[in-house]
């Protein structure tokens, strides 16, 4: 037999295998999933999950997808949190401290409570990315901020009213597309396509027989 | 922290680290792998695969868990929705929101289409997020997009489409420009030289990456791309049937709200199926990488609506889905920590194969150790061999795992498994459709007019088998594409009278084809509720 914990979903109790995640704690106990349940994978961040242990003052916030059930889990799932998303345009914005001032001020009204790191699913730093991208160093912001799965645990915990994933995300787009460094082997193979380099070298390969192509596959040199 | 169990074993790939590190195991000659393959692949299981009786396929094999939903009953009859009056009425309709149905979005918009995106769950609920080692592009001075063609064309068992192949590989360093413009951070040298890696089968290094988050990275990419071009998403609603017109083209379809059950219609002069992959259907009985949603929803749209399928009888499965702990049974453990040095080892700590052969002589060769030869791990669960991650710290250094697969890191780390001190157990799991729907290089079907098709639900692109990285490249090359060019049909499309008298043809062939059955799809989601899972057994 294995060893059951009792857990609460919604504040009903349930009996359920010790050894599950939280997610498949709540298909054992007969929830069929629809919303918060995503990738299954810690990925997503569809499932985001608030819980208290019963006797503890602490909340906790997790993955359901990624956490073990407890004895005395009260369980919440937060599957949607209402998010600020600005709208930009990303050829028309420039990399620049003007840009948060103008779609994300609220991150300018952050008190510094670090609620916000606390409940992280993902355990990044998110008050430091906050205050990268207050002062304008989105190389810092997106380096900090890139294992994000947007569950939105840390907008929820924040008494500013910060969409904080959503500030990383524009931080990161602007780094990937101003400030990163250009590639240009990439922008010369495009060009190289598109003048026709390697037209006649692939219409070739496209007519030939099996039996050359296995010829030429078989015996292709590896690159060490 | 591995329990008594383990002990043995794990002292074992702990002594012979240093000598299999420095150990090149041979590759497998063409023979080798052909007669592996046979013997050990589940695509070579006969008795796992059932011939369709009706449908354009007729008389093709498929797995027996998808021939079930492709013969079955439609969730609707043909009289029971009001067409006359659609809630949406678009240029071009898409069905899915990972990363090729957002892909194609983004070019049918730029193309000045209205367009809209139906998703079953959320945008962005899709493979493409869990993605993980990277994506092909010949870009670099070495490189060609026909050495790449020629790495894919083999690497396929030279099945793909040529025409397929070709757009998938010319058009790749240009995909991989488009996503940096749109901001996606690849990882570069401070002179933006792109690090690139192998990945199985692969004769030179163009794997591009975002550390180990790449499919993450790319897909929110794009969801915000979408988010700030207004483009309408209705999420949690399926689609659960293709509208044709009366003159045989696809013209929209019927939708689900997942939520509350209401059916609502939508026409469109253009339809892309962008619906992904299949790996909840668990095949065979494997766990499956794939993320919720994958039940091969589009495969049954299309072919009750007289589209063909290609190559729908092989899957992949991925060689290294962890073994343990059970909570992440059959989770992806990208190819990417073989690419950086990590080897497959034995029960005994011995390197037995090399690690970056394709991923069906992989996960064949990994199956193999763990059956006949008896030198799999019990890992109380079932069987698995090493990987043996920290030789990656060994070889690039203190803080590689780090920086390159922080997510493997996590993932691991959650169950007190340190990756960059301890090795990890590993076994195949079910990973990607590498067949689909057959559509020609413009992304429209052969069969179905005005009816497009991109991402994991096409057929053809890789053949039998897909190499690592080909499918995020596969989702925006073809994703852009199916956009692009349902766009401009969509310009010249005068839809006429909607109708669903398919179903009923396809209700008259299974009656004279004699199949009983009380299925009905698509399946939509799979059900993991205790009472349907103990019914199983």
């Amino acid at each position: 037999m294995e060893n059951m914990v009792n857990i609460f979903l919604f504040g009903k109790k349930y009996s359920v295998p010790e050894n599950l995640t939280i997610m498949r704690a709540m298909e054992y106990a007969g929830y069929q999933l629809v919303r918060g349940c995503g990738c299954r994978n810690g990925f997503c961040g569809a499932c985001a999950t608030i819980y208290r242990i019963k006797g503890d003052r602490e909340l906790k916030v997790c993955l359901a997808c990624q956490t073990k059930v407890e004895e005395g889990m009260y369980i919440a799932t937060l599957p949607f949190f209402p998010l600020v998303k600005q709208v930009f345009d990303i050829e028309k914005v420039k990399p620049t401290d003007m840009v948060m001032m103008q779609l994300y001020p609220e991150i300018y009204a952050c008190i510094g409570c670090n609620a916000c790191t606390k409940s992280c699913t993902q355990g990044l730093n998110v008050m430091q990315y906050i205050a990268y991208a207050q002062r304008g160093d989105f190389e810092a912001c997106a380096e900090e901020s890139f294992d994000c799965v947007m569950c939105g645990v840390c907008s929820s915990r924040c008494p500013a009213g910060i969409s904080h994933p959503q500030v990383a995300m524009l931080a990161r787009r602007l780094n990937g597309k101003y400030l990163a460094p250009e590639t240009g082997h990439l922008n010369d193979r495009v060009k190289e396509i598109k003048d026709g380099t390697f037209e006649e070298l692939l219409q070739n390969l496209m007519q030939k027989p099996i039996d050359e192509m296995k010829e030429l596959y078989n015996n292709r040199e590896i690159e060490k | 922290m591995y329990a008594e169990q383990f002990q043995k074993s794990l002292k074992a790939v702990e002594e012979a680290r240093e000598a299999n590190i420095a150990y090149e195991p041979a590759r497998m000659t063409a023979k080798e792998k052909e007669d592996l393959l046979a013997a050990y692949h589940p695509d070579y299981k006969q008795d796992e695969f059932e011939v369709l009786q009706i449908g354009p396929n007729k008389g093709d094999k498929v797995p027996k868990e998808l021939a079930e939903m492709l013969q079955a009953h439609s969730r609707i009859t043909s009289g029971e929705v009001d067409l006359t009056n659609p809630t949406y009425d678009v240029d071009v309709l898409i069905i899915g929101g990972g990363g090729a149905g957002t892909s194609a979005a983004i070019e049918a918009h730029e193309a000045g289409a209205n367009v809209m995106i139906v998703t079953k769950l959320r945008m962005g609920d899709a493979n493409t997020m869990m993605a993980e080692g990277g994506i092909q592009a010949a870009d670099k001075p070495n490189d060609s997009p026909a050495i790449h063609y020629i790495d894919a064309f083999g690497g396929g068992h030279y099945a793909a489409k040529p025409e397929l192949l070709y757009k998938l590989v010319n058009d790749a360093p240009e995909a991989i420009q488009w996503l940096n413009k749109l901001g996606v951070e690849f990882d570069k040298m401070p002179d933006g030289t792109m690090v690139t890696t192998h990945g199985g089968g692969t004769s030179r290094k163009r794997m591009h990456a975002c550390k180990d988050y790449s499919g993450a990275e790319i897909m929110r990419t794009l969801r915000d791309e979408v988010l700030n071009r207004q483009i309408p998403v209705v999420d949690f609603t399926s689609a659960i049937e293709l509208i044709l017109d009366e003159n045989g083209k696809a013209a929209g379809a019927v939708l689900l709200n997942m939520e509350t059950g209401d059916l609502m219609v939508a026409k469109a002069k253009t339809v892309i199926i962008a619906t992904g992959g299949a790996g909840r259907m668990h095949y065979q009985g494997f766990p499956t990488s794939n993320h919720y949603g994958a039940t091969a929803d589009g495969l049954v749209l299309g072919y009750r609506a007289g589209a063909k399928l290609l190559y729908a009888e092989t899957l992949q499965y991925h060689p290294t889905g962890a073994a343990f702990p059970e909570q992440i049974f059959g989770a992806l453990v990208t190819e990417k920590v073989r690419s950086l040095g990590a080897k497959l080892v034995n029960r005994e700590g011995k390197v037995f194969m090399h690690p970056l052969e394709t991923r069906d002589v992989s996960a064949a060769s990994i199956i193999r150790e763990c059956t006949t030869r008896e030198n799999g791990v019990d890992t109380g669960a079932g069987l698995g061999v090493w990987l043996d991650t920290p030789m990656i710290e060994k070889i690039g250094g203190e803080g590689t795992i780090e920086k390159r697969i922080p997510a493997m890191m996590r993932m691991f780390g959650k169950y007190g498994i340190d990756i960059r001190k301890e090795p990890i157990l590993v076994y195949p799991t079910l990973h990607y459709q590498n067949g689909g729907l057959d559509i020609a290089q413009n992304g429209m079907t052969t069969q179905v007019e005005n009816l497009y098709v991109a991402g994991e639900a096409v057929g053809g692109i890789h053949g039998r088998n897909r190499l690592m990285g080909n499918s995020l490249l596969d989702i925006i090359v073809f994703g852009r594409n199916a956009g692009q060019n349902a766009a401009a049909k969509a310009k010249e499309t005068t839809v006429g009278a909607l109708t669903l008298s398919h179903i009923d043809a396809f209700d008259k062939e299974r009656a004279e084809a004699g199949i009983e059955t009380d299925a009905i799809s698509p399946k939509l989601l799979p059900d993991y509720r205790r009472s349907v899972t103990e019914l199983d057994k």
